[in-house]
């Protein structure tokens, strides 16, 4: 388990940050890589609890499916939807291209 | 005695009887904003025109006869600006979200105005709730009213030190993992942090979904306990609201002021106190233990051993979720969009990396790897085993206190700059109060009284199982009530220019 100190690299992060999403600067990398090692090193002491056969919790109140009845009401009209859009045309949101982009 | 510095029940009683109009309130406040805000920064958009016509609303029904929208009817709030407005811009303290304007309105945002709630504006905050000190704000920090040069908490230090500046009455936060606590502690008001479930997060932008709650912030507990009420109660479009009563809070704050809290059970929990907690705060906390057994309150001792594991287990949580709630901000359908490359994929990262500020990609980062395949069972999985030991430490201690207590935060108000380039050290603010996230139990933070080396205000936190809010609100009236008749109110110094 990697709990040490030292267990994620720049590259690492540099990866991470991209699976994010995140254009992240040469100078962010070399802060977040130092700070992230760090945090790492703290919140790896979950591993120091016996847990095997604890079953775990995403949720605090246990819920079931929650279901609605199937029944019209009113939503967002489709001004308002596009309304805080970087862009729009004809009713609908413009994007810059989403295929081709090995091309 | 002005305006500004009543009660918000003793000024719904007044707009009530006519004694004074709901807009002459309302006026009082945005004008204290107006002196004071320029040094505080407690808020991020004030909307006066529509505080000033949802007053006069308020005046035309009091004129008419007609009975009030809520005991709160008439009163300003400071409202976080985490939940959506339709007519004010909500930003959650990030410049992905500069000046958007949401097309509907987050469900607490509705029933304040449908209560009568004068909302004043929306009130800073670290970005996107991630933070103790309102310094991850992308629009520069708020300051701490009783020392400008401090912190006033976070991630709700906006809304806490509108209230300790009487900027306004009332306000509203969010709680994660101590959002609305660890500010009232260290400001000298009152917050909670309702039951998980118990406050709508419909509209409520979402930092970590399983540990969000909104909740009440005051001057005093009664205050609190009226506008928990108003903003309390099942929602349908919450799937994860509680579809049971909000809990009578406000009879038991009024129970509590008569100051008997005999036959209670009040529960120290071992591990949050000593070592690693300032010596004025363990000294605060103390003399209210005293004060608690002297209103006839029994103390006990619990033990709630993975407490200590706490920090560790929601700083793996936390990031987890907000990795892939934040995933949301792709440049696409709202919120900002920086052109830099041809592709979707360019322009995603440019405006991620543009928009959001360093704590915001520390945790998306630290997220996405304790998600990533290989590090999941070791990480989050771990967690999540951690977090259903952490309810189990809590339902022992219940079953032999009835509410729990610890200081709120292990420090007064620190000075800005001091921990904000050390993250570790910020999230150790957040040691006492994130086990009740984990657990979806409930908290709330009373003042306490003053650190005697810096004399700056420390806070109680009182604890109480899932819907018991009943009985966490009579404890603190009580102590509340005890402290005042004591040692007088915590009034922050005049902030001066």
């Amino acid at each position: 388990m990697p709990a040490e100190s030292g267990s994620i690299s720049r590259d690492e992060v540099a990866h991470l940050a991209r699976l994010s999403r995140l254009a992240v600067t040469d100078q962010e990398l070399d802060t977040f890589a130092g700070q992230l090692d760090v945090i790492l090193g703290a919140v790896a002491r979950v591993g120091e609890v016996a847990a095997d056969d604890i079953p775990p919790t995403s949720h605090a109140v246990p819920l079931e499916n929650v279901f609605r009845p199937d029944e019209l009401r009113p939503g967002l009209t489709q001004e308002q939807a596009l309304s805080g859009a970087p862009a729009a045309e004809d009713g609908r949101f413009r994007v810059p291209r989403i295929l081709g982009e090995e091309a | 005695m002005s305006v500004i510095h009543l009660t918000a029940s003793e000024l719904a009683a007044k707009i009530q009887s006519g004694e004074v109009s709901a807009v002459e309130v309302a006026r009082a406040h945005l004008d204290r904003i107006a002196e004071v805000d320029g040094e505080v920064h407690a808020f991020l958009h004030v909307g006066t025109e529509a505080a000033l016509a949802s007053a006069a609303l308020v005046d035309e029904q009091v004129e008419a006869g007609s009975a009030p929208a809520s005991p709160l009817a008439g009163v300003p709030l400071a409202l976080k600006d985490v939940f959506t407005t339709t007519d004010m811009p909500t930003t959650c303290g990030s410049k992905i979200l500069d000046g958007w304007r949401p097309p509907y309105d987050a469900t607490v945002t509705s029933r304040l105005r449908a209560a009568g709630i004068t909302i004043l504006g929306k009130t800073n905050m670290d970005e996107f709730a991630m933070g103790s000190s309102t310094e991850h704000s992308a629009y520069g920090p708020t300051r701490n009213p009783w020392d400008l040069s401090r912190i006033p908490g976070g991630s709700g230090g906006g809304s806490a030190a509108a209230l300790a500046a009487f900027e306004a009455p009332l306000a509203i936060g969010t709680d994660t993992g101590g959002s609305i606590r660890q500010p009232a502690a260290v400001t000298g008001t009152v917050g909670v942090k309702p039951t998980y479930g118990g406050v709508s997060r419909y509209g409520l932008v979402a930092c970590a979904s399983s540990l969000d709650q909104g909740g009440p912030c005051a001057r005093t507990v009664l205050d609190a306990a009226l506008l928990h009420e108003v903003i309390g109660g099942y929602d349908p479009l919450d799937s994860t609201s509680i579809d049971q009563p909000v809990p009578s809070v406000v009879e038991a704050a009024r129970l509590g002021a008569q100051g008997d809290l005999s036959g209670l059970r009040v529960g120290v929990v071992r591990e949050l106190g000593g070592e690693g907690y300032q010596s004025g705060v363990r000294a605060s906390f103390d003399a209210a233990l005293q004060r608690l057994e002297k209103l006839g309150a029994e103390i006990v001792e619990v033990s709630c051993p993975h407490f200590e594991y706490g920090m560790a287990a929601y700083y793996l949580i936390l990031p987890s979720e907000v990795s892939s709630n934040l995933a949301r901000f792709d440049a696409m359908r709202y919120g900002l969009r920086v052109s830099r490359g041809a592709s979707a994929e360019e322009v995603m990262a440019a405006t991620r990396e543009a928009g959001f500020g360093p704590e915001v990609k520390r945790r998306i980062i630290l997220g996405t790897y304790a998600l990533s395949s290989g590090y999941y069972d070791a990480y989050y999985g771990q967690a999540q085993k951690v977090r259903t030991l952490i309810s189990r430490d809590f339902a022992a201690a219940f079953a032999k206190a009835d509410v729990l207590v610890s200081p709120t935060a292990p420090t007064t108000a620190f000075r800005i700059g001091e921990k904000v380039d050390d993250p570790l050290a910020m999230y150790l603010n957040d040691l006492a109060t994130i086990p009740t996230n984990l657990a979806g139990v409930a908290g709330m933070s009373v003042p306490s009284g003053l650190a005697e080396e810096d004399g700056l205000p420390v806070g109680l936190q009182i604890m109480a199982p899932a819907l018991g809010e009943a009985v966490m609100y009579r404890v603190g009236a009580a102590f509340e009530a005890s402290r005042l008749a004591d040692e007088g109110a915590l009034t922050a110094p005049e902030v001066t220019r």
